[in-house]
């Protein structure tokens, strides 16, 4: 009896060491685990900081005001970088006017209209997700074989006798590459925006006596809006970064004149990224120049995704109090 | 019945899906025009004088060679187009942005989701977003500018720019792929697998590899297979950062060359329909096949996460 206590008080004694020691190794598993984690976040946000710290450092002293207002002078050693931004704004306007509208479109028959599990909507789904991954080099060639060789080259026969005028490189032809490009940006933005639209909003609007044309039309897409708008910003910052795609299809080094119709090429300041920091005759007086308008770049698409941000977040508060 | 709605009224639904369609028109004209130029290596006699897919996949022996290889030089005397030397070249780079990727992006995905406070991942995941805002045309630039110099001065490589500096460059495109899709899976696994776990007396470090993890890894393979399209695809950084040198070696230390890279410094400089520019189209096309089945795996992966998941919850 009295020996059979004794064990059981061991027995105890011991099974309690071994919990202490099973949660002391768990303690120091979880601890573990979450330090790992925590590292690897650590250089995550590193890396940024790094990149980051070493642009602006390096092209805040050249960045000023006439930098942004002068064209370059000297082979690119001196001036700014103003006819790059004339051309990514008028790029990014004809890319907007172009591909914004039918991602839009888009995205209102996929959520309002089209039946969920038709043969079109499912095609018009995967086509969608595939166009996000097609690298965008594919755009740049596909963009040279379709709209320079096909659709200018066909316009340049039909009007222009032949006259080599839109099957080359131009403005319109990158702007509508880059287009495609972004369809998907503003589709899957869209479609986020009108799934937050309550249902009943719908339902009272039909309840009304609304048709269907003017309950999507009066009722959901204004809801919807800020969704659209935030499409239309990423769409932009991409369309502002993206080089692959313009190689082949408008971009140009350097032009003496601002570029004055559809067909003319132009600069841009992250193909001007490009073109600087890879076949600069001088490595050494361009670089001041070259981190300047990567900060400028960085600047533009750093405000237009905090915007986009911010817009979405709004949204979705919204959408919340609603519902 | 009611007054019927005007004609134009159901007028905007047809054109709303004909708009819908242009999606889909666009990948069929992309696959179709990119393919269209790549055509004429299978029949046109003055390119198959030059190239064929035989010249291209199998080594040759080239005079002046001592032994058959596969050589990449379009714009020689005798025009080689061994292929192997940028498939290699690609698998390298992308192989080191992934071992790159992979860890960091799923790792801080981790801490974000299940470490962190709410308040910090409201800051922290528009700040990872944000790398992804990053134009991959910048990063080739902070690669070809400054990370060459300090992996050079850290390492010192004999050539600059080579593979790993380029796939190192490339997996902070991919980070954000991986992070984003990651963190979403990790948020997506419901919280009653995580009382369950506990419940049965599971350490916290237990739930999390044990049930947490098992449990989202449809969606991370979902962002491993998208942040591998992406690597394979990614073309401005590679082109800055990899050094460029199409030969076949095993070295990360090499510099090194992408079919994507070599698309885009060679086709400005081509002749239209001439052997070059048919064997760059088909390059294009090989990666739009590549990128196309990659990415499908991605978004089957995802729909089957959403699926596992929605059933459960």
């Amino acid at each position: 009896m009295t020996a059979s206590a004794t064990t059981d008080v061991e027995d105890r004694h011991k099974l309690a060491q071994q919990l202490a020691q099973r949660t002391r190794s768990n303690l120091l598993a979880d601890r573990t685990l979450a330090i790992a984690s925590g590292v690897t976040l650590l250089m995550v946000l590193l890396i940024l900081t790094v990149i980051l710290a070493d642009v602006v450092r390096n092209g805040a002293p050249r960045l000023s005001w006439a930098f942004l207002t002068e064209a370059p002078r000297d082979g690119m050693t001196a001036g700014g970088i103003f006819p790059a931004i004339i051309g990514m704004v008028e790029m990014v306007l004809l890319m907007t006017l172009a591909g914004v509208p039918v991602g839009v479109a888009t995205a209102i028959y996929l959520h309002e209209y089209a039946s969920p599990v038709s043969k079109l909507t499912r095609s018009i789904r995967i086509a969608v997700a595939n166009l996000a991954g097609v690298p965008s080099i594919v755009f740049g060639l596909f963009g040279l074989g379709f709209f320079v060789q096909f659709i200018g080259s066909g316009i340049d026969k039909t009007f222009f006798h032949g006259e080599k005028i839109y099957g080359q490189p131009a403005l319109i032809w990158a702007a509508l590459t880059m287009a495609i490009l972004t369809l998907p940006v503003v589709i899957v933005a869209t479609e986020e925006a009108l799934r937050a639209v309550p249902r009943e909003l719908r339902e009272a609007s039909l309840a009304l006596g609304a048709t269907k044309f003017q309950t999507v039309f009066n009722v959901v897409v204004p809801q919807a809006s800020s969704g659209i708008l935030t499409g239309t910003i990423l769409a932009v910052s991409r369309g502002a970064g993206e080089v692959a795609p313009i190689l082949f299809t408008g971009a140009a080094y350097f032009l003496p004149l601002l570029p004055k119709s559809l067909s003319s090429q132009f600069m841009t300041p992250s193909y001007h990224v490009y073109v600087l920091s890879t076949q600069s005759p001088d490595v050494d007086a361009t670089k001041p120049i070259l981190y300047a308008t990567v900060l400028v770049l960085l600047i533009l698409t750093f405000t237009l995704n905090v915007a986009a941000v911010i817009v979405r977040a709004r949204m979705r508060r919204r959408a919340g109090k609603i519902a | 019945m009611l007054a019927s709605a005007p004609f134009w009224h159901r007028a905007a639904e047809w054109v709303l899906r004909a708009l819908a369609a242009s999606a889909v028109v666009a990948i069929i004209l992309i696959l179709v025009f990119i393919a269209k130029e790549a055509a004429p290596i299978f029949y046109s006699g003055v390119v198959r004088s030059e190239v064929t897919l035989a010249k291209m996949f199998v080594p040759q022996l080239w005079p002046g060679y001592d032994e058959s290889g596969s050589v990449w030089q379009p714009v020689s005397e005798i025009p080689k187009f061994g292929i192997w030397p940028l498939i290699l070249g690609t698998v390298k780079v992308t192989v080191v942005a992934m071992a790159v990727s992979v860890p960091l992006g799923v790792g801080a995905a981790l801490y974000v989701s299940q470490y962190a406070r709410p308040s910090t991942r409201e800051v922290v995941k528009p700040i990872v977003e944000l790398l992804a805002g990053i134009p991959s045309v910048v990063l080739g630039f902070f690669a070809l500018m400054v990370m060459a110099s300090w992996f050079q001065n850290l390492f010192g490589f004999e050539s600059r720019l080579n593979a790993l500096v380029s796939g190192v460059a490339l997996s902070f495109a991919v980070i954000p792929v991986i992070f984003t899709l990651a963190e979403e899976a990790f948020g997506a696994v419901p919280r009653s697998f995580v009382e369950a776990s506990t419940a049965l007396g599971a350490a916290r470090w237990q739930t999390t590899l044990r049930v947490v993890l098992p449990a989202a890894s449809p969606g991370i393979a979902a962002g491993v297979a998208l942040g591998l399209g992406r690597a394979t695809g990614e073309t401005m950084i590679v082109l800055m950062a990899s050094g460029n040198a199409a030969i076949v070696s095993a070295s990360l230390t090499d510099s090194t060359r992408t079919i994507s890279a070599t698309i885009a410094a060679e086709l400005a400089e081509v002749v239209f329909g001439g052997a070059h520019y048919t064997v760059l189209f088909f390059l294009g096309t090989l990666l739009f096949l590549a990128t196309f089945a990659i990415n499908t795996v991605g978004d089957w992966a995802i729909l089957r996460m959403k699926r596992k998941l929605g059933a459960t919850t």
